[in-house]
């Protein structure tokens, strides 16, 4: 059976972003078996969940003693921008069987979804549409697992004086200050920042949800005082 | 972690990955967010990435502690700007590592 031109279409137009997702995955691979997780139990999460940043975040919150319940309402809040992408992607992806339909939410990337968005915006009416999409989810999700595996073989390797399990740390911080691009967004984040710490004594890192909710509000706050 | 704990959360997380991605492309094709929400869910990640660090900067031993002698908070500092310059993950990450092991270094001396 020959492979479909649009599915090669969108595996190639997402080679310029591999090596920065290759370099995520395999940060995050090494992360997790440097939190203490099993080769195992890290790769079984990587497959299962596909979600860099929430599974840095669930071990951030595992190191800071955090209870379970609240640790899967963080991811859940984290993930919540997926929502977003599905919802932006379902009127193109409509009348597949449920079993596809489950397949391509799996695969929903940040970067799946913006390349797709970037292709068939202007051109909602072209074809190909499905094959594309898998074609870039495709060498998205590969790309990821190959360079998590890398991540966790390396991971086992390294002492622990080493404090690998600051990467962590240091990537949310370098994702965080790239995304603060305008006023509104700073405002998110320095108002998250302050009642971080302000609410750090409260117990189960609930502090989290509180500062997270606040820099949230802030946000928007200061997105309609600026217009 | 305990082996149990790890595969609650492995199956906990799998969860909630997958509902939010599935919400409308496999569970609720026809409905529309109003604008209110889609617009506050674009602070969610800097407002999340940045209550998840600050506090594991900022406190050590459970003490808030703002002054150079506290190893992360060197390495953030470093590595604040590199971020902001460069906005490469890789690069902060260097920089921020490679000042802590410095600052930790300096202390221990």
């Amino acid at each position: 059976m020959p492979i479909p031109a649009p599915f090669v279409a969108g595996a190639h137009a997402v080679l310029p972003v591999l090596p920065g997702v290759a370099t995520f995955g395999l940060i995050s691979g090494v992360a997790m078996v440097g939190s203490g997780m099993s080769p195992v139990a890290a790769m079984a999460m990587s497959l299962l969940a596909y979600a860099g940043t929430a599974q840095l975040a669930s071990l951030q919150l595992v190191a800071a003693g955090a209870p379970l319940v609240l640790i899967l309402f963080a991811t859940l809040v984290l993930n919540l921008r997926f929502a977003l992408y599905s919802l932006a992607m379902a009127p193109h992806l409509r009348g597949g069987t449920a079993r596809m339909k489950a397949l391509y939410s799996y695969l929903l990337s940040d970067n799946g979804y913006a390349h797709f968005v970037a292709r068939y915006a202007s051109h909602p009416d072209d074809g190909g549409k499905v094959p594309y999409y898998l074609g870039a989810c495709a060498a998205i999700w590969t790309t990821w697992q190959v360079s998590t595996a890398l991540g966790i073989g390396i991971g086992t390797r390294i002492p622990p004086q080493w404090h690998l399990e600051f990467i962590v740390t240091l990537t949310f911080f370098a994702l965080g200050i790239s995304l603060v691009r305008d006023r509104a967004m700073a405002v998110a984040a320095l108002t998250a920042a302050v009642v971080a710490i302000l609410t750090m004594h409260l117990p189960y890192r609930l502090g989290l949800i509180v500062a997270a909710g606040a820099g949230i509000a802030a946000g928007v706050a200061a997105e309609r005082w600026t217009r | 972690m305990d082996a149990l704990t790890v595969w609650v959360l492995v199956a906990g997380l799998a969860a909630t990955s997958f509902l939010p991605r599935g919400a409308f492309i496999l569970f609720l094709a026809r409905l529309q967010l109003p604008p209110a929400v889609q617009r506050g869910l674009r602070f969610v990640p800097a407002a999340v990435f940045a209550a998840l660090v600050i506090p594991d900067i900022a406190f050590a031993g459970g003490a808030l502690r703002l002054g150079l002698d506290n190893p992360k908070l060197v390495a953030a500092l470093v590595a604040g700007p590199v971020a902001w310059r460069t906005h490469s993950t890789l690069a902060t990450i260097g920089a921020g590592m490679a000042a802590l092991h410095l600052a930790e270094w300096l202390l221990a001396r």
